[in-house]
């Protein structure tokens, strides 16, 4: 796999490393008790497809990314900053 | 039909004329008992100890593929109980007593080898680790735990290389009773003993959906029409997110790729499993001669079957560190398998919120050594609707508290840390 980082261009997938659904972004708040936490640490939708995920860019620019990427067939669709994606805005709903 | 060594001579006298199929090709009935989903080695032992253990013969085993095309003949074939954690020490160690009777059990050659695991360790540190690990085994009452020390292993393993500047051998600590089995034996062995016990075992039969009726499970919907059942078991490994998905479940799981390889065929050089750790590579060496080895997830999610060429790499250079002469031999194939990842790294058996809903899943890399013992607990879960008592702590509610996580490498319990 390569990635293509917004900003370094295309590289190597090994400068990169994987941390999950791109969910993580959307924590929920402090008050929002056990099973929204529960829920958000631990349950995945683990889709066969096209799924949105963190990536992290360490042996560049140090960026952490959206990318979206197909788990069949590992082709990646698109890249985008982790601050620009949409689930950095949204919180978590138990 | 008995196998015997008698029986083999008589075939072997007349022509093999007399051998006949393992398990009969049953089309699907319209309503039983119970529903196994997943005909890999856990589905299949499931349903040999519901038969055995249990009576209950009016069940079947429904399978996408064909019996034995998942992880179970996908997998590097370790066998062994060196865990540490109280429930997962019970839990392995059972199975490895179960692996040691299986082929008499089953009438069956798995080809069970228990040829000796050896951990190797490369530090001060890590041989502390070890040794407490070798008498956690002790422990546990799996006195076959050693520790062998450099001088020792120099005999045993002659062709590793012992003084490499970065990872020079400390020692190992030596699991006789571990070993290796014939993986799709396995299958087809628990497979045999099921049909045998009147299980219907139904292949090319996907699951595509879940009946549920007012919170109680009513059935399920396949390729090959609707199957009516009063217990269900979703027993499919890596793609256990998208069966619990069918009824409205999310599950505590991600699926990642696991990479292993085999060489051609070598004349006999390894005589036990070993791994190195440091270097995330094990090896050991098939009847066929072939040197199978592997190494870590590649670590990111994937349903592929395949891996990538970073995690290649990094494998063939820990087998150069470890053992250089294995850069003359060639590979000859290569592949990947789906696994069911926890966060934790242990396995989850338990009932679900749905009434006669039950779930098997998170085996993680290892659940190959856990066949036996994983379809002993889950049958028993299945006809009792209680949690076998060394499966009691691996319940789906573990992460919730935070009360009994169970994570044997102690490297927290979030998603793609094990
Ligand atoms: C490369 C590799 C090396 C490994 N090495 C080891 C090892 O050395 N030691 C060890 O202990 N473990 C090892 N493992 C792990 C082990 O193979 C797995 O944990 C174990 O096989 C999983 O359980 P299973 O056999 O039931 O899974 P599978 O064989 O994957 O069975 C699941 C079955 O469910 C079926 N299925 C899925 N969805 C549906 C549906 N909707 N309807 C009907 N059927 C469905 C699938 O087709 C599949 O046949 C390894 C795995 C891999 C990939
Ligand atoms: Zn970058």
């Amino acid at each position: 796999m390569r990635i293509v980082c917004p900003l370094c261009g295309e590289r190597d997938s090994r400068e990169f490393s994987y941390k999950g659904a791109a969910l993580a972004l959307a924590y929920p708040s402090e008050e929002a008790g056990f099973e929204a936490w529960d829920d958000y640490l631990h349950n995945r939708d683990n889709p066969a497809g096209p799924t949105r995920e963190l990536w992290y860019h360490g042996s560049g620019c140090t960026s952490w990314l959206v990318v979206t990427r197909n788990t069949t067939t590992h082709e990646i669709l698109s890249v985008e900053l982790a601050e620009d994606a949409p689930e950095s805005r949204q919180e978590a709903s138990a | 039909m008995r196998f015997s060594a008698l029986r083999v001579l008589k075939e072997g006298l007349t022509g093999n004329k007399g051998w006949t199929p393992h398990w009969r090709d049953p089309a699907p009935k319209p309503e039983y008992d119970a529903i196994i989903i997943g005909g890999g080695g856990h589905g299949l032992s499931t349903a040999y100890y519901l038969a055995k253990n249990h009576g209950m013969t009016n069940i079947a085993v429904l399978e996408k593929g064909y019996l034995g095309g998942g992880n179970v003949g996908r997998n590097t074939t370790i066998v062994r109980a060196n865990y540490m954690m109280e429930g997962n020490s019970q839990f392995y160690s059972h199975s490895l007593k179960l692996w040691e009777g299986l082929e008499q059990d089953l009438n069956y050659n798995a080809m069970m080898s228990q040829r000796g695991i050896i951990n190797l360790v490369h530090s001060d540190g890590q041989r502390d680790a070890f040794i407490r690990r070798g008498n956690m085994m002790h422990a546990q009452g799996d006195t076959d735990a050693e520790f062998l020390f450099p001088e020792q292993l120099k005999k045993k393993l002659p062709y590793l290389n012992h003084d490499n500047i970065r990872f020079p051998i400390y020692g190992g600590l030596y699991h006789k009773r571990g070993g290796t089995a014939r993986h799709d034996a396995v299958a087809w062995g628990y497979a045999r003993g099921a049909d045998q016990r009147g299980v219907d075992l139904i292949q090319n039969c996907e699951v595509t959906g879940i009946d549920i009726v007012d919170g109680v499970v009513k059935g399920v919907q396949t390729t090959r029409g609707a199957i009516k059942a009063k217990k269900v078991g979703m027993v499919v490994a890596g793609r256990s997110g998208q069966l619990a998905a069918l009824a409205g479940m999310r599950l505590p799981i991600e699926s990642h790729v696991l990479q292993a390889f085999v060489t051609e065929g070598l004349k006999p050089v390894m005589d036990n499993v070993v791994t190195f750790g440091m270097g995330h590579m094990y090896i050991s060496q098939s009847d066929k001669g072939g040197l199978v080895f592997g190494g870590d997830l590649d670590f990111y999610a994937s349903y592929a079957q395949r891996g990538n060429l970073p995690t290649k790499e990094h494998v063939m250079e820990a087998a150069m560190c470890l053992m250089p002469q294995i850069g003359k031999a060639r590979v000859l194939r290569s592949w990947g398998g789906i696994m069911d990842m926890s966060p934790d790294g242990s396995f989850i058996m338990d009932k679900t919120h749905i009434d006669g809903l039950f779930l098997n899943t998170g085996w993680c890399y290892g659940g190959f050594k856990a066949v036996p013992a994983s379809g002993y607990c889950m049958a028993h879960l299945m006809a009792t609707g209680q949690s076998h008592e060394i499966t009691a702590r691996h319940r789906l509610n573990r992460f919730e508290t935070g009360r009994g996580l169970m994570d044997e490498e102690a490297t927290g319990s979030q998603h793609n840390l094990h």
